[in-house]
């Protein structure tokens, strides 16, 4: 394993990490020029469509799809009999795992339809609307079941089933009857029941929080293309090329080599596109017609048919003495999976209580399975639910006591060498450097009018590691080529490359990033779990040390001299003491002379990705006459361990805190009696706007990861974690009505503050 | 029924193609004239991300029928550069970084070069009302905002 | 499906006559339907090519808005917008900056949504709606034309071709306000316009009311006039005025909002509407 520590020059001045130049793929983006998913366009390219089921739980009898075969302009209908059936395998995709035995059936109904928007066939035909009318001839017979759409009552007894061979996981012994309840789960250490005995205070409540979307502007597309010989291209939106080659190979029952994926530009993913719902039926078209076939989702298919993030209930109780201090704390989560199983719910149970210095806490999760679209991961997956009603309690207790909420979290807080709620001991982290900046920040002495309300919110996420491949290749002109295999979500072309010319003393705009598809590169793991500027920036680092070292020995055998006599700093060769110096391009030109062309490689299991944690500030009006909530004021403090390039990582604090505003205030999905989505559309799915938020003020705190050749820690999913316990600690505040359930919407803030008033 | 033939203007350029009437500019300006800048993010008028100029008024492109486009004027984010020349509002959007993954913001620059050349020196509070039917769910639109108004002010200084 | 573009309001109601043929005005509607799947015209019938259908001017009788004038164009409109601000600040807040590139008066109206956010104020301001159709013209009061969700009072074949306003009264002030629970984009949870004129000593003399997406269409509320005429619209007047309003609602529960919330908030904006007319009304010269 490679030295890790930040060579030397940077350990004193680094001289482009920390900077904010222009990211080398804007010019694209801002001229229309960058291509996403369904921006390809082939010869003979077939439009694909999907049909959905119009029932949230219906057995599927038979389809018959003669007549849409028949239609003149259709080349290929395909049902599940099309892809492989497949037996239980759980892997992970990102911080979630995945089965088998489910995604083939979550990307086309086999036995039933589990969700309104379940896939129960597809076409491809030579338009766009010779699909359609294909679609409107598909005869499938459903037999109607009944459905459950809540967490708490798909848990009883006698609840409709959806899975018939679901005994739940993590229950000793065995359930003997099958259930919808996939896996329990528990995490903790201590003595509960002498820590609440202990308690002068203790505050215990019910939470309730509705499904939300990622919301990611740009719905799911691919475009695949078969060739009769079984070879396989696939272009298509995605955080992970190489995950979706390996379920779609799985899936299709080919071989992962002869499959090609290219990650296009990906518009917004935040977790929901780690997994796959057309790819798989596109290939299987292709194949059939032997012709490159497009699909795209339309929007209200991207909301009924793609993964939310969990909807749950939960429970917790804190207790703690009267000067401050948490003596125990328990929890009880359960969420909603899905048709199928896999909620974030052990994620969100680890993460619970992290912020947090404990000798006494438990925290026990469900996994459920519900007539709804399967979850997918959703920015800290299970975080942001769990935290959402832990932060909220910590601020009633705060209360009771008396005590400044910030004081509160500082008497308790988490720091290197705490043990967390789910076992091991932390490593360095920012915690108390984000909550003393929050005290001393301006906006905590702002002061409040009548009817305005501050809250304050922490937040934690693990951020990961994983399988990472790079390489970088000397071009000979002395630039600098680098090529990774994770998609660039939010601007990390800007960050890798900022490492990489730092390593080389180089100015930026000699190094060049592209992302490569899967022939290009070992395996990579995919964009997620706040991972890229960590670990693609570690396999980069370690690419570019190799090709320094590499350089000096070539300058060595120019020189004629030991390779230990040859240094390397600011992008040259330089023999120590004596004056003599070989640039970057000099030595990449005279290469070939001196041994072949110079190329650096690394595949690594990035280890050590540090914990990012947030204290956020929010200050909200609300209107006691309609109980519409305006975010006054936000200000978010995070722990980045190092930004390589700040406005990127101030862009991550701005965009999850956004998303969490959506999530507190008016985002959720709403169902009919027949669940069926009444909502499948941005017009009352609805996502900040503009002017719904002000600016979103940013302190970035390092507390550098000593894991990473830059102290750098993942900031991506962080941001999202503490804004909904932020904003209903302020709405309470500004009230005096306490929040349990998401969203705040304004009919609900206005009965919450008229049963208060007595109205 | 036959396809409709339609003459148009896009970015100064005289074009034509073929649709069917059910076809909307959208959908026209990308797969019949491959100009895929224009975004299709809902298909519903909601997300803005298919914003054009159509006769020199910000239109959702997403709920104008080709056939409309018939000896108009149409520019696109594609028209906004002057050959290697960025509009000031690209140059801003980079230098602010007000732009993440990128899908929504060719909405955002027509949008917001619309709002320019109506009202050049635009409040925040302007700013953020007139891009309200643009989406954004990357940046939170602090960024957003502070380059439009960035940029307005290099407008106004010119 | 068929797309034609007339020239005169005779040929646009000769194409209308026929079965299956829908208008295409801004498009911002029945795009949106054709796309879901909700419509299927055979034909589409532009009437942006209309010379009558277009255009905003102001004569003996008051302020004529032709039905097919995009709403951002009436919104900029200067000498329209000083005499009816609550009509304008109404279609000023129709979806999007984009919508009201497109959206018209004549679409807001015929798609007949109850939470139509042009309504109430041109309800409140006592606008008429020209009507053409093969059998000729007629004026109709703009709270008649729509007669239930989705459902408008035209005739096979008819359409609008134009609104008239009158001039506002010496002393006059109109307001429109909705709630949504966003700040925009978001269709009226509730929408109430409110139109007053005070005589020279601020008695309010004339009042007229419009309520939106709280009943099966959008209504005008006599007895919400009736609590603000003969006073200065004090506390009092503004309690009574709210009352009325709420007690004017058929609302239902929807994933907009809940009849309570409707109910209540009906009153909130009806007050507060009136409280911005009778400022607009005061500083009127």
């Amino acid at each position: 394993m490679n030295d890790m520590t930040p060579p030397k020059a940077a350990q004193q001045h680094l001289k482009i990490v920390g900077t904010r130049p222009l990211r080398p793929d804007g010019v694209d983006k801002v001229t229309g020029r960058a291509k996403f998913g369904a921006d390809i366009h082939v010869p003979n390219m077939l439009i694909g469509k999907v049909l959905r089921s119009p029932h949230a739980h219906a057995r599927i009898k038979s389809i018959d799809v003669s007549r849409a075969q028949a239609l003149k302009g259709v080349k290929a209908v395909i049902t599940s009999a099309d892809l492989c059936d497949l037996p239980s395998e759980f892997i992970p995709a990102g911080e979630m795992m995945v089965n088998f035995k489910d995604m083939t059936r979550n990307v086309m109904a086999r036995e039933k339809a589990l969700y309104e928007g379940h896939a129960v066939a597809a076409v491809a035909a030579v338009s766009e609307a010779v699909a359609a009318q294909a679609l409107t001839l598909i005869e499938v017979q459903y037999e109607v079941l009944p459905h459950v759409m809540d967490v708490a009552e798909a848990m009883q007894a006698g609840a409709p089933l959806l899975h018939d061979d679901m005994f739940t996981i993590g229950v000793e012994p065995r359930p003997a009857k099958a259930s919808n309840i996939a896996k329990r789960v528990e995490f903790g250490f201590g003595d509960l029941e002498a820590g609440f005995a202990r308690a002068d205070v203790i505050v215990e409540r019910e939470f309730a929080t509705k499904p939300v979307h990622q919301g990611y502007i740009e719905p799911h597309a691919c475009l695949a293309s078969v060739s009769e010989d079984g070879q396989a291209e696939l272009w298509c939106t995605t955080q992970g090329q190489f995950i979706v080659r390996a379920f779609c190979a799985k899936l299709l029952g080919m071989d992962v080599s002869r499959l090609r994926v290219t990650a296009s530009e990906i518009g917004g993913g935040f977790g929901g596109k780690t997994v796959v719902y057309l790819e798989p039926l596109a290939l299987a078209l292709s194949r059939k017609a032997c012709r490159p076939v497009k699909m795209t989702m339309s929007r209200t298919d991207v909301f009924r048919a793609s993964g939310p993030t969990s909807g749950a209930k939960i429970w917790v109780k804190v207790g703690a003495t009267r000067d401050g201090r948490i003596t125990a704390a328990d929890a009880l989560l359960k969420y909603q999976a899905g048709a199928f199983q896999g909620s974030p719910v052990q994620p969100g149970a680890m993460c619970a209580f992290a912020p947090y210095d404990l000798e006494n806490v438990r925290i026990v999760g469900f996994d459920v399975v519900v007539n709804r679209p399967k979850v997918a991961a959703y920015r800290a997956p299970g975080g942001p639910i769990a935290e959402f009603a832990v932060e909220s309690v910590i601020d009633e207790v705060a209360l009771r006591i008396g005590m400044d909420p910030i004081e509160f979290r500082l008497k308790n807080a988490a720091k290197e060498g705490t043990r967390a709620p789910y076992g091991p001991k932390l490593g360095p982290i920012g915690l108390v450097q984000t909550l003393e900046a929050a005290r001393a920040h301006a906006h905590y002495r702002a002061p409040l009018k009548a009817n305005q309300g501050r809250g304050v919110a922490s937040g934690f996420w693990f951020n990961i590691g994983g399988e990472t491949c790079a390489s970088i290749n000397l071009g000979e002109d002395g630039s600098v080529g680098l090529v990774v295999g994770t998609p660039d979500i939010g601007g990390s072309r800007a960050s890798l490359s900022m490492m990489v010319a730092e390593e080389f003393g180089i100015p930026l705009d000699q190094v060049h990033a592209i992302i490569g598809d899967t022939t290009s590169l070992g395996f990579n793991f995919l964009t997620g779990g706040s991972r890229v500027t960590f670990s693609s920036g570690m396999a980069l680092v370690e690419a570019a040390r190799d090709v320094i070292r590499q350089l000096r020995e070539r300058a060595a055998k120019i020189w004629e001299v030991a390779v230990e006599e040859v240094e390397w700093v600011e992008g040259h060769a330089r023999l120590s003491g004596k004056g003599k110096t070989l640039s970057l391009a000099e030595l990449a030109k005279t290469a070939g002379k001196t041994g072949g062309p110079i190329i650096g490689n690394a595949a690594i299991n990035a280890t050590g990705a540090g914990p990012s944690l947030a204290t956020h500030l929010v200050d909200v009006e609300v209107d006691p006459e309609t109980g519409k909530v305006t975010i006054l004021r936000y200000t978010a403090i995070q722990d980045a361990g190092k930004a390589v390039h700040p406005s990127y990582v101030e862009g991550q604090m701005q965009g999850g805190a956004v998303q969490g505003i959506g999530w507190a205030l008016n985002e959720e999905y709403i169902y009919d009696d027949k669940g069926r989505m009444e909502n499948p559309g941005f017009l009352d799915y609805r996502i900040p706007v503009c002017s719904d938020v002000p600016m979103i003020d940013t302190v970035i705190v390092e507390v550098p990861n000593p894991r990473h050749p830059y102290g750098v820690r993942g900031v991506g999913e962080t941001p999202i974690v503490p804004p909904m316990a932020a904003i209903a600690n302020a709405v309470s505040h500004a009230t005096g009505v306490r929040f349990t359930d998401l969203p705040m919407s304004p009919p609900r803030v206005l009965a919450a503050i008229d049963a208060q008033r007595g109205a | 029924m036959a396809k409709q033939h339609v003459t148009t203007t896009v970015n100064g350029d005289t074009v034509e193609f073929l649709c069917e009437t059910e076809q909307t500019l959208l959908d026209v300006l990308r797969d019949e004239l491959y100009l895929t800048g224009s975004k299709e993010g809902c298909a519903s008028g909601d997300c803005g991300a298919c914003s054009v100029m159509l006769d020199g008024r910000l239109v959702c492109s997403c709920l104008v029928l080709g056939v409309e486009a018939a000896g108009r004027k149409v520019e696109t984010i594609e028209g906004m550069a002057r050959g290697e020349v960025l509009h000031p509002l690209q140059q801003k959007f980079l230098e602010h970084a007000a732009l993440q993954c990128g899908i929504c913001t060719p909405g955002f620059l027509v949008a917001a070069k619309a709002l320019l050349e109506k009202k050049p020196n635009p409040t925040e509070t302007e700013v953020r009302y007139w891009l309200a039917g643009n989406l954004c769910r990357c940046t939170g639109y602090d960024k957003i905002v502070r380059a439009v108004l960035d940029a307005a002010a290099v407008m106004r200084s010119a | 499906m068929d797309y034609r573009s007339p020239t005169t309001a005779k040929d646009a109601a000769g194409l209308l006559a026929n079965e299956g043929a829908h208008v295409l005005a801004g498009g911002t509607d029945i795009l949106v339907k054709l796309r879901a799947g909700f419509v299927a015209p055979r034909m589409l019938v532009d009437l942006k090519g209309v010379p009558r259908l277009r255009g905003i001017e102001s004569d003996a009788r008051g302020w004529r808005i032709g039905a097919a004038t995009p709403c951002a164009e009436i919104g900029e409109h200067e000498a329209f917008a000083a005499a009816w601000p609550g009509v304008v600040e109404a279609l000023q807040l129709i979806g999007s900056t984009q919508i009201q590139g497109r959206a018209t008066l004549g679409g807001n109206i015929c798609n007949a949504s109850p939470a139509a956010d042009s309504v109430p104020a041109l309800i409140a301001a006592g606008a008429l709606c020209e009507v053409a159709g093969v059998t000729g013209e007629r004026e109709v009061p703009v709270e008649q034309i729509i007669t239930g969700p989705g459902r408008n009072a035209l005739a096979r074949g008819e359409f609008i071709l134009g609104f008239r306003l009158p001039k506002p009264l010496a002393r006059a002030g109109d307001a429109y306000l909705r709630f949504i629970p966003r700040t925009e984009m978001d269709i009226a949870v509730v929408g109430v316009g409110v139109s007053l004129a005070l005589d020279a000593q601020g008695v309010c003399t004339h009042a007229r009311v419009g309520l939106g997406a709280v009943a099966p269409t959008p209504l005008l509320v006599a007895d919400a006039a009736r609590a603000l005429i003969g006073t200065r619209v004090n506390a009092a007047a503004l309690e009574a005025l709210g009352a009325a309003a709420s007690a004017a609602c058929r609302p239902i529960d929807d994933k907009r909002g809940t009849i309570a919330y409707r109910i209540k908030v009906a009153a909130v904006l009806a007050r507060r509407a009136a409280v911005i007319a009778l400022e607009r009304a005061t500083n009127r010269k």
